[in-house]
Protein backbone atom coordinates (compact mmCIF):
# COMPACT_ATOMS: atom_id res chain seq x y z
CA UNK A 1 0.00 0.00 0.00
CA UNK A 2 3.08 2.10 0.99
CA UNK A 3 4.69 1.47 -1.88
CA UNK A 4 1.72 3.13 -4.12
CA UNK A 5 1.35 5.89 -2.08
CA UNK A 6 2.94 9.20 -4.20
CA UNK A 7 3.78 11.04 -0.70
CA UNK A 8 5.30 7.56 0.76
CA UNK A 9 7.10 7.29 -2.57
CA UNK A 10 8.46 10.78 -2.69
CA UNK A 11 9.62 10.22 1.42
CA UNK A 12 11.91 7.23 0.15
CA UNK A 13 12.55 8.09 -3.18
CA UNK A 14 13.09 11.77 -3.37
CA UNK A 15 14.72 12.57 -0.34
CA UNK A 16 17.99 10.97 -0.91
CA UNK A 17 18.00 12.46 -4.10
CA UNK A 18 17.80 15.45 -2.20
CA UNK A 19 20.14 15.04 0.82
CA UNK A 20 22.58 13.54 -1.97
CA UNK A 21 22.39 16.61 -3.25
CA UNK A 22 23.15 18.64 -0.22
CA UNK A 23 26.16 16.60 0.47
CA UNK A 24 27.53 16.73 -2.68
CA UNK A 25 27.30 20.91 -2.47
CA UNK A 26 28.05 20.63 1.36
CA UNK A 27 30.80 19.28 1.07
CA UNK A 28 32.10 20.26 -2.47
CA UNK A 29 36.01 19.51 -3.28
CA UNK A 30 36.07 16.20 -0.99
CA UNK A 31 36.92 12.90 -2.57
CA UNK A 32 34.63 10.75 -4.24
CA UNK A 33 33.73 8.13 -1.29
CA UNK A 34 33.03 11.57 0.45
CA UNK A 35 30.07 11.85 -1.76
CA UNK A 36 29.57 7.74 -1.74
CA UNK A 37 29.53 7.83 2.09
CA UNK A 38 26.73 10.81 2.01
CA UNK A 39 24.39 8.75 -0.69
CA UNK A 40 24.35 6.20 2.03
CA UNK A 41 23.82 8.81 4.60
CA UNK A 42 20.77 9.92 2.26
CA UNK A 43 19.43 6.41 2.35
CA UNK A 44 19.53 6.15 5.87
CA UNK A 45 17.93 9.16 6.33
CA UNK A 46 14.97 8.01 3.64
CA UNK A 47 14.61 4.87 5.94
CA UNK A 48 14.46 7.32 9.34
CA UNK A 49 11.96 9.54 7.34
CA UNK A 50 10.04 6.44 6.41
CA UNK A 51 10.13 5.00 9.99
CA UNK A 52 8.74 8.28 11.24
CA UNK A 53 6.19 9.61 8.45
CA UNK A 54 4.38 6.34 7.52
CA UNK A 55 4.71 4.33 10.48
CA UNK A 56 2.16 6.87 12.25
CA UNK A 57 0.47 6.65 9.03
CA UNK A 58 0.04 2.85 8.94
CA UNK A 59 -1.36 2.68 12.96
CA UNK A 60 -3.66 6.09 12.00
CA UNK A 61 -5.18 4.44 9.06
CA UNK A 62 -5.96 1.29 11.04
CA UNK A 63 -7.55 3.37 13.68
CA UNK A 64 -9.57 5.73 10.66
CA UNK A 65 -10.78 2.10 9.03
CA UNK A 66 -11.90 1.17 12.75
CA UNK A 67 -9.50 -1.90 12.55
CA UNK A 68 -7.88 -0.88 15.35
CA UNK A 69 -10.08 -2.26 18.30
CA UNK A 70 -10.33 -5.67 15.99
CA UNK A 71 -6.68 -5.71 16.00
CA UNK A 72 -6.65 -5.36 19.88
CA UNK A 73 -9.62 -7.49 21.08
CA UNK A 74 -7.93 -10.49 18.62
CA UNK A 75 -6.02 -12.93 20.44
CA UNK A 76 -2.88 -12.78 18.55
CA UNK A 77 -0.59 -10.67 20.68
CA UNK A 78 -0.96 -6.96 19.73
CA UNK A 79 2.87 -6.38 19.61
CA UNK A 80 2.91 -9.31 16.89
CA UNK A 81 0.62 -7.22 14.82
CA UNK A 82 2.60 -4.15 15.34
CA UNK A 83 6.15 -5.36 15.05
CA UNK A 84 5.68 -6.27 11.18
CA UNK A 85 4.31 -3.08 10.60
CA UNK A 86 7.07 -1.03 12.07
CA UNK A 87 9.59 -3.07 10.60
CA UNK A 88 8.28 -3.31 6.93
CA UNK A 89 7.99 -0.09 6.77
CA UNK A 90 11.52 0.46 7.78
CA UNK A 91 12.13 -1.98 4.64
CA UNK A 92 10.52 0.26 2.20
CA UNK A 93 13.53 2.96 3.07
CA UNK A 94 15.91 0.36 1.22
CA UNK A 95 14.82 2.03 -2.09
CA UNK A 96 15.93 5.35 -0.50
CA UNK A 97 19.58 3.49 -0.09
CA UNK A 98 19.51 2.43 -3.60
CA UNK A 99 18.12 5.90 -5.09
CA UNK A 100 20.66 7.64 -3.48
CA UNK A 101 23.30 4.85 -4.58
CA UNK A 102 22.00 5.23 -7.87
CA UNK A 103 21.92 8.94 -8.37
CA UNK A 104 25.56 9.73 -7.47
CA UNK A 105 26.56 7.16 -9.80
CA UNK A 106 24.57 7.98 -12.63
CA UNK A 107 24.84 12.05 -12.08
CA UNK A 108 28.08 12.49 -10.68
CA UNK A 109 30.34 9.30 -11.98
CA UNK A 110 30.60 8.21 -8.46
CA UNK A 111 32.13 4.33 -8.85
CA UNK A 112 30.28 2.24 -6.23
CA UNK A 113 33.13 0.47 -4.28
CA UNK A 114 31.81 -1.51 -1.02
CA UNK A 115 35.22 -2.72 0.40
CA UNK A 116 33.33 -5.40 2.46
CA UNK A 117 30.35 -6.58 0.41
CA UNK A 118 29.05 -8.81 3.53
CA UNK A 119 29.39 -6.46 6.32
CA UNK A 120 27.87 -3.63 4.40
CA UNK A 121 24.83 -5.98 3.05
CA UNK A 122 24.24 -7.53 6.92
CA UNK A 123 24.53 -4.31 7.81
CA UNK A 124 21.14 -2.73 5.68
CA UNK A 125 19.35 -5.54 7.23
CA UNK A 126 20.64 -4.76 10.42
CA UNK A 127 20.00 -1.34 10.21
CA UNK A 128 16.31 -1.73 8.68
CA UNK A 129 15.53 -4.11 11.73
CA UNK A 130 16.92 -1.58 14.54
CA UNK A 131 15.42 1.41 13.09
CA UNK A 132 11.98 -0.62 12.74
CA UNK A 133 12.61 -1.54 16.13
CA UNK A 134 12.97 1.61 16.84
CA UNK A 135 9.74 2.61 14.93
CA UNK A 136 7.88 0.09 16.90
CA UNK A 137 8.36 1.50 20.39
CA UNK A 138 7.64 4.89 18.77
CA UNK A 139 3.85 3.09 17.29
CA UNK A 140 3.63 2.06 20.70
CA UNK A 141 2.79 5.50 22.15
CA UNK A 142 0.14 5.79 18.56
CA UNK A 143 -2.46 2.85 20.11
CA UNK A 144 -3.20 5.43 23.10
CA UNK A 145 -2.31 9.22 21.87
CA UNK A 146 -3.84 10.02 18.67
CA UNK A 147 -1.70 13.06 18.56
CA UNK A 148 1.31 10.87 18.72
CA UNK A 149 1.78 11.32 15.10
CA UNK A 150 3.67 14.52 15.72
CA UNK A 151 6.96 12.84 17.34
CA UNK A 152 7.32 11.90 13.43
CA UNK A 153 7.54 15.62 13.07
CA UNK A 154 9.39 16.44 16.00
CA UNK A 155 11.59 13.33 15.75
CA UNK A 156 12.71 13.17 12.08
CA UNK A 157 15.02 16.32 12.09
CA UNK A 158 16.88 16.08 15.70
CA UNK A 159 17.90 12.68 14.69
CA UNK A 160 19.16 13.49 11.34
CA UNK A 161 21.15 16.19 13.03
CA UNK A 162 22.57 13.66 16.04
CA UNK A 163 23.50 10.26 14.09
CA UNK A 164 26.45 11.45 12.39
CA UNK A 165 24.57 11.14 8.93
CA UNK A 166 25.76 14.06 7.31
CA UNK A 167 26.89 15.77 10.24
CA UNK A 168 29.57 13.43 12.36
CA UNK A 169 29.26 13.01 15.41
CA UNK A 170 32.20 14.72 16.69
CA UNK A 171 30.67 18.10 15.41
CA UNK A 172 28.11 18.01 17.71
CA UNK A 173 28.37 19.81 21.30
CA UNK A 174 30.12 17.02 23.96
CA UNK A 175 26.77 16.65 25.59
CA UNK A 176 24.80 15.65 22.76
CA UNK A 177 27.45 13.50 21.14
CA UNK A 178 25.78 10.78 23.55
CA UNK A 179 22.31 10.76 23.08
CA UNK A 180 23.72 9.22 19.49
CA UNK A 181 24.93 6.22 21.08
CA UNK A 182 21.45 4.87 22.09
CA UNK A 183 20.41 5.52 18.53
CA UNK A 184 19.69 2.88 16.05
CA UNK A 185 20.64 5.03 12.91
CA UNK A 186 24.22 5.95 14.07
CA UNK A 187 25.57 2.49 14.50
CA UNK A 188 23.57 1.93 11.18
CA UNK A 189 25.71 4.67 9.63
CA UNK A 190 28.71 3.52 11.31
CA UNK A 191 28.24 -0.15 10.12
CA UNK A 192 27.58 1.08 6.39
CA UNK A 193 30.04 3.56 6.20
CA UNK A 194 32.84 1.47 7.91
CA UNK A 195 31.83 -1.80 5.08
CA UNK A 196 32.14 0.86 2.24
CA UNK A 197 35.40 2.36 3.16
CA UNK A 198 37.13 -0.85 4.46
CA UNK A 199 37.27 0.25 8.00
CA UNK A 200 37.47 -1.85 11.03
CA UNK A 201 34.27 -1.67 13.07
CA UNK A 202 31.36 -2.51 10.69
CA UNK A 203 30.89 -6.06 12.57
CA UNK A 204 31.03 -4.09 15.89
CA UNK A 205 28.43 -1.50 14.79
CA UNK A 206 26.27 -4.42 13.37
CA UNK A 207 26.56 -6.42 16.78
CA UNK A 208 25.51 -3.01 18.62
CA UNK A 209 22.81 -1.93 16.56
CA UNK A 210 21.42 -5.43 16.80
CA UNK A 211 21.88 -5.48 20.56
CA UNK A 212 19.76 -2.14 20.44
CA UNK A 213 16.83 -3.47 18.27
CA UNK A 214 16.74 -5.90 21.03
CA UNK A 215 16.44 -3.74 23.62
CA UNK A 216 13.64 -1.24 21.77
CA UNK A 217 11.66 -4.62 21.58
CA UNK A 218 11.97 -5.15 25.30
CA UNK A 219 11.09 -1.64 26.03
CA UNK A 220 8.43 -1.41 22.67
CA UNK A 221 6.55 -4.25 23.92
CA UNK A 222 6.13 -3.40 27.66
CA UNK A 223 5.03 0.35 26.67
CA UNK A 224 3.04 -0.95 23.66
CA UNK A 225 1.15 -3.38 26.83
CA UNK A 226 0.69 -0.53 29.15
CA UNK A 227 -0.58 1.96 25.82
CA UNK A 228 -3.35 -0.65 25.34
CA UNK A 229 -4.45 -1.44 28.81
CA UNK A 230 -4.65 3.11 28.85
CA UNK A 231 -6.59 3.02 25.51
CA UNK A 232 -9.59 0.38 26.86
CA UNK A 233 -9.67 2.23 29.92
CA UNK A 234 -10.38 5.34 28.01
CA UNK A 235 -11.96 3.90 25.48
CA UNK A 236 -9.88 6.06 22.67
CA UNK A 237 -8.93 3.07 20.31
CA UNK A 238 -11.75 4.07 17.89
CA UNK A 239 -11.07 7.98 18.09
CA UNK A 240 -9.95 9.33 14.86
CA UNK B 1 -18.21 44.87 0.95
CA UNK B 2 -18.63 41.42 0.17
CA UNK B 3 -15.57 40.69 -1.26
CA UNK B 4 -14.51 42.30 1.81
CA UNK B 5 -15.86 40.24 3.84
CA UNK B 6 -15.24 37.01 2.53
CA UNK B 7 -11.89 38.44 2.30
CA UNK B 8 -11.05 38.71 6.15
CA UNK B 9 -13.81 37.00 8.02
CA UNK B 10 -13.90 33.62 5.44
CA UNK B 11 -9.59 33.51 5.65
CA UNK B 12 -10.09 34.00 9.40
CA UNK B 13 -12.82 31.00 9.76
CA UNK B 14 -10.72 28.73 7.10
CA UNK B 15 -7.06 29.36 8.86
CA UNK B 16 -9.11 28.03 11.90
CA UNK B 17 -10.56 25.12 10.96
CA UNK B 18 -7.16 24.78 9.19
CA UNK B 19 -4.91 24.08 12.31
CA UNK B 20 -7.77 22.77 14.61
CA UNK B 21 -7.14 25.19 17.47
CA UNK B 22 -8.71 23.86 20.05
CA UNK B 23 -4.90 21.99 20.28
CA UNK B 24 -2.95 24.32 20.36
CA UNK B 25 -0.05 21.56 21.21
CA UNK B 26 -0.29 20.72 17.49
CA UNK B 27 0.64 23.70 16.29
CA UNK B 28 3.49 23.72 19.03
CA UNK B 29 4.95 20.23 18.04
CA UNK B 30 4.25 20.59 13.69
CA UNK B 31 5.35 23.79 13.41
CA UNK B 32 7.18 25.69 15.65
CA UNK B 33 9.26 22.72 17.34
CA UNK B 34 10.35 21.58 13.88
CA UNK B 35 11.52 25.00 12.66
CA UNK B 36 14.33 25.07 15.38
CA UNK B 37 14.96 21.36 15.12
CA UNK B 38 15.85 22.38 11.20
CA UNK B 39 17.57 25.36 11.75
CA UNK B 40 19.74 23.38 14.12
CA UNK B 41 20.62 20.63 11.79
CA UNK B 42 21.76 23.04 9.00
CA UNK B 43 24.17 25.70 11.48
CA UNK B 44 25.46 22.32 12.01
CA UNK B 45 25.89 21.08 8.74
CA UNK B 46 28.02 24.18 8.28
CA UNK B 47 30.11 23.72 10.87
CA UNK B 48 30.96 20.78 9.77
CA UNK B 49 31.26 21.34 6.40
CA UNK B 50 33.14 25.23 6.95
CA UNK B 51 30.84 26.60 4.83
CA UNK B 52 29.87 29.55 6.90
CA UNK B 53 29.05 30.76 10.65
CA UNK B 54 26.44 30.07 12.84
CA UNK B 55 24.34 33.58 12.20
CA UNK B 56 24.65 33.25 8.31
CA UNK B 57 22.71 29.80 8.87
CA UNK B 58 20.37 31.54 11.54
CA UNK B 59 19.46 34.43 9.34
CA UNK B 60 18.96 32.35 6.25
CA UNK B 61 17.18 29.33 8.37
CA UNK B 62 15.28 31.26 10.32
CA UNK B 63 13.47 33.12 7.18
CA UNK B 64 12.72 29.87 4.99
CA UNK B 65 11.14 28.52 7.27
CA UNK B 66 7.97 31.10 7.10
CA UNK B 67 7.88 28.52 3.85
CA UNK B 68 6.91 25.47 5.29
CA UNK B 69 3.75 26.61 6.93
CA UNK B 70 3.04 29.14 3.88
CA UNK B 71 2.89 26.06 0.86
CA UNK B 72 1.40 23.30 2.78
CA UNK B 73 -0.87 25.55 4.74
CA UNK B 74 -1.94 27.36 1.46
CA UNK B 75 -2.04 24.38 -0.41
CA UNK B 76 -4.63 22.61 2.70
CA UNK B 77 -7.11 25.19 1.35
CA UNK B 78 -8.09 23.41 -1.23
CA UNK B 79 -7.19 20.27 0.10
CA UNK B 80 -9.13 20.41 3.26
CA UNK B 81 -12.23 21.76 1.19
CA UNK B 82 -12.06 18.63 -1.08
CA UNK B 83 -11.32 16.55 2.13
CA UNK B 84 -14.78 17.89 3.77
CA UNK B 85 -16.43 17.62 0.19
CA UNK B 86 -17.39 21.47 0.27
CA UNK B 87 -14.80 22.29 -2.29
CA UNK B 88 -17.57 22.17 -5.19
CA UNK B 89 -19.90 24.26 -3.09
CA UNK B 90 -17.07 27.15 -2.96
CA UNK B 91 -16.78 27.02 -6.36
CA UNK B 92 -20.41 27.74 -7.40
CA UNK B 93 -19.99 30.40 -5.18
CA UNK B 94 -20.67 33.64 -6.72
CA UNK B 95 -17.88 35.06 -3.94
CA UNK B 96 -14.37 36.98 -5.88
CA UNK B 97 -12.15 34.34 -5.97
CA UNK B 98 -9.43 36.76 -5.46
CA UNK B 99 -11.07 38.03 -2.17
CA UNK B 100 -11.80 34.19 -1.40
CA UNK B 101 -7.96 33.02 -1.84
CA UNK B 102 -6.78 36.14 -0.91
CA UNK B 103 -8.46 36.06 2.57
CA UNK B 104 -6.98 32.64 2.81
CA UNK B 105 -3.15 33.92 1.95
CA UNK B 106 -3.35 36.28 4.93
CA UNK B 107 -3.71 34.23 8.09
CA UNK B 108 -0.89 32.19 6.38
CA UNK B 109 0.97 35.01 6.03
CA UNK B 110 0.89 36.14 9.64
CA UNK B 111 1.37 32.44 10.36
CA UNK B 112 4.67 32.52 8.25
CA UNK B 113 5.71 36.17 9.93
CA UNK B 114 5.06 34.21 13.70
CA UNK B 115 7.12 31.42 13.03
CA UNK B 116 9.84 33.08 11.13
CA UNK B 117 10.68 35.62 14.09
CA UNK B 118 9.91 33.29 16.75
CA UNK B 119 12.83 30.87 14.67
CA UNK B 120 14.90 34.23 14.37
CA UNK B 121 14.54 34.70 18.08
CA UNK B 122 14.99 31.29 19.33
CA UNK B 123 18.50 30.52 16.96
CA UNK B 124 19.85 33.53 17.75
CA UNK B 125 19.59 32.87 21.24
CA UNK B 126 20.35 29.41 21.39
CA UNK B 127 23.79 29.99 18.53
CA UNK B 128 24.34 32.94 19.95
CA UNK B 129 23.92 35.51 17.33
CA UNK B 130 23.53 39.01 18.25
CA UNK B 131 21.47 41.12 16.28
CA UNK B 132 22.00 45.09 16.25
CA UNK B 133 19.10 46.66 17.98
CA UNK B 134 18.91 48.65 14.79
CA UNK B 135 18.15 46.18 12.36
CA UNK B 136 15.27 44.87 14.75
CA UNK B 137 12.60 46.68 12.59
CA UNK B 138 14.43 46.00 9.15
CA UNK B 139 14.47 42.36 10.10
CA UNK B 140 10.72 42.69 10.63
CA UNK B 141 9.80 43.79 7.52
CA UNK B 142 12.23 41.70 5.77
CA UNK B 143 10.63 38.51 7.59
CA UNK B 144 6.94 40.19 6.23
CA UNK B 145 7.93 40.53 2.85
CA UNK B 146 9.67 37.01 2.82
CA UNK B 147 6.75 35.34 4.15
CA UNK B 148 4.37 37.21 1.88
CA UNK B 149 6.58 35.79 -1.05
CA UNK B 150 6.37 32.48 0.34
CA UNK B 151 2.54 32.77 0.47
CA UNK B 152 2.82 33.36 -3.32
CA UNK B 153 4.42 30.34 -3.76
CA UNK B 154 2.05 28.38 -1.88
CA UNK B 155 -0.61 29.84 -3.69
CA UNK B 156 0.31 28.30 -6.51
CA UNK B 157 0.91 25.02 -4.80
CA UNK B 158 -2.95 25.56 -3.59
CA UNK B 159 -4.26 25.86 -7.57
CA UNK B 160 -2.23 22.32 -8.07
CA UNK B 161 -4.32 21.18 -6.10
CA UNK B 162 -7.24 22.05 -7.90
CA UNK B 163 -5.59 19.60 -10.84
CA UNK B 164 -3.71 17.11 -8.46
CA UNK B 165 -4.30 16.08 -5.29
CA UNK B 166 -0.70 15.11 -4.20
CA UNK B 167 -0.28 18.56 -3.22
CA UNK B 168 1.78 17.37 -0.23
CA UNK B 169 4.24 15.68 -2.58
CA UNK B 170 4.38 19.08 -4.33
CA UNK B 171 4.41 20.69 -1.07
CA UNK B 172 7.69 18.64 -0.09
CA UNK B 173 9.28 19.16 -3.43
CA UNK B 174 8.66 23.14 -3.34
CA UNK B 175 9.87 23.66 0.34
CA UNK B 176 13.27 21.39 -0.68
CA UNK B 177 13.97 23.73 -3.46
CA UNK B 178 14.15 26.13 -1.17
CA UNK B 179 16.23 24.95 1.43
CA UNK B 180 18.76 23.41 -1.57
CA UNK B 181 18.83 25.85 -4.17
CA UNK B 182 17.68 30.03 -2.54
CA UNK B 183 20.71 30.28 -1.39
CA UNK B 184 19.64 29.17 2.63
CA UNK B 185 21.91 26.64 3.30
CA UNK B 186 24.24 26.27 -0.02
CA UNK B 187 26.05 29.52 -1.37
CA UNK B 188 24.73 30.41 -4.19
CA UNK B 189 28.60 30.72 -5.65
CA UNK B 190 28.72 26.81 -4.68
CA UNK B 191 25.88 25.96 -7.08
CA UNK B 192 26.28 25.48 -11.58
CA UNK B 193 25.46 29.06 -12.76
CA UNK B 194 22.19 28.46 -14.23
CA UNK B 195 21.00 27.05 -10.75
CA UNK B 196 22.18 30.26 -9.31
CA UNK B 197 20.65 32.47 -11.73
CA UNK B 198 17.22 30.84 -11.02
CA UNK B 199 17.86 31.33 -7.47
CA UNK B 200 17.23 34.58 -8.11
CA UNK B 201 13.37 33.76 -9.25
CA UNK B 202 12.79 31.78 -6.03
CA UNK B 203 11.19 33.41 -2.61
CA UNK B 204 12.90 33.81 0.01
CA UNK B 205 16.53 34.25 -1.80
CA UNK B 206 16.54 37.98 -1.67
CA UNK B 207 15.22 38.11 2.03
CA UNK B 208 17.73 35.82 3.07
CA UNK B 209 20.46 37.84 1.45
CA UNK B 210 19.23 41.07 3.28
CA UNK B 211 18.18 39.66 6.58
CA UNK B 212 22.56 38.40 6.96
CA UNK B 213 23.68 41.99 5.87
CA UNK B 214 21.16 43.44 8.60
CA UNK B 215 22.45 41.13 11.01
CA UNK B 216 26.29 42.35 10.03
CA UNK B 217 25.71 45.42 10.42
CA UNK B 218 23.60 46.79 7.22
CA UNK B 219 20.93 49.91 7.44
CA UNK B 220 17.97 49.73 5.73
CA UNK B 221 18.56 52.06 3.08
CA UNK B 222 21.61 49.15 2.10
CA UNK B 223 19.14 46.22 1.50
CA UNK B 224 16.08 48.02 0.03
CA UNK B 225 16.93 46.65 -3.34
CA UNK B 226 16.93 43.02 -1.79
CA UNK B 227 14.02 43.83 -0.42
CA UNK B 228 12.20 45.47 -3.57
CA UNK B 229 13.53 42.05 -5.14
CA UNK B 230 11.99 39.59 -3.13
CA UNK B 231 8.52 41.88 -2.89
CA UNK B 232 8.84 41.72 -7.04
CA UNK B 233 9.06 37.94 -6.71
CA UNK B 234 6.42 37.30 -4.11
CA UNK B 235 4.19 39.77 -6.22
CA UNK B 236 5.36 37.52 -9.52
CA UNK B 237 3.84 33.75 -7.40
CA UNK B 238 0.67 35.23 -6.37
CA UNK B 239 -0.03 36.28 -9.62
CA UNK B 240 0.91 32.83 -10.96
CA UNK B 241 -1.34 31.50 -8.04
CA UNK B 242 -4.50 33.33 -8.96
CA UNK B 243 -4.14 33.01 -12.83
CA UNK B 244 -3.64 29.12 -12.28
CA UNK B 245 -6.77 28.80 -9.80
CA UNK B 246 -8.45 30.48 -12.37
CA UNK B 247 -7.25 28.20 -15.00
CA UNK B 248 -7.90 24.84 -13.17
CA UNK B 249 -10.79 25.77 -11.93
CA UNK B 250 -12.37 26.02 -15.00
CA UNK B 251 -10.73 22.92 -16.58
CA UNK B 252 -12.09 20.98 -13.16
CA UNK B 253 -15.41 22.15 -13.56
CA UNK B 254 -15.41 21.39 -17.45
CA UNK B 255 -14.66 18.23 -16.85
CA UNK B 256 -16.39 17.24 -13.40
CA UNK B 257 -13.21 16.32 -11.70
CA UNK B 258 -13.07 18.70 -9.01
CA UNK B 259 -13.29 15.96 -6.80
CA UNK B 260 -11.58 13.35 -8.09
CA UNK B 261 -8.79 15.39 -9.02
Amino acid sequence: MLSRSPFDMFVVVASPLIFATLARYAYAGQPAEALLVGAIAAGVMGIWSSTTASGAGALQTQRYYGVLELLVASPTPFWAVVLPISVAISGIGIYSLLVGLAYVRLVYGVPIEIHDWPAFLVGVAATIGSIGSLGFVLASALVRYRSAFMVGNVFEWPVWMICGLLIPVAALPGWLQPVSWVLAPTWGMRALRDATLGHAGAWAAIGIGVALAALYLCVGMLLLRVFVRLARAHATLSLT
Amino acid sequence: MTSLRVLTIGGFISYRALFNWLRPSTYVFTTLVPSITKLAFFVFLGRAAHIADDSWYVAGNALVVAASPSIFGMAQTIAGERYTQTLGLLVVSPANRVAVFLGRALPATLNGIVVSAWAFAVGSLLFGVSVPGGAVGPLALTIALTATSCVGLGLFNAALGLRWRETGVFGNVLLYVLLLFAGVNIPLDRLPGWLSTLAQGLPVTHGARAARELVGGATLGHVLPLLGAEALVGAAYLAVGLTAIRLFETEARRGASLEVA
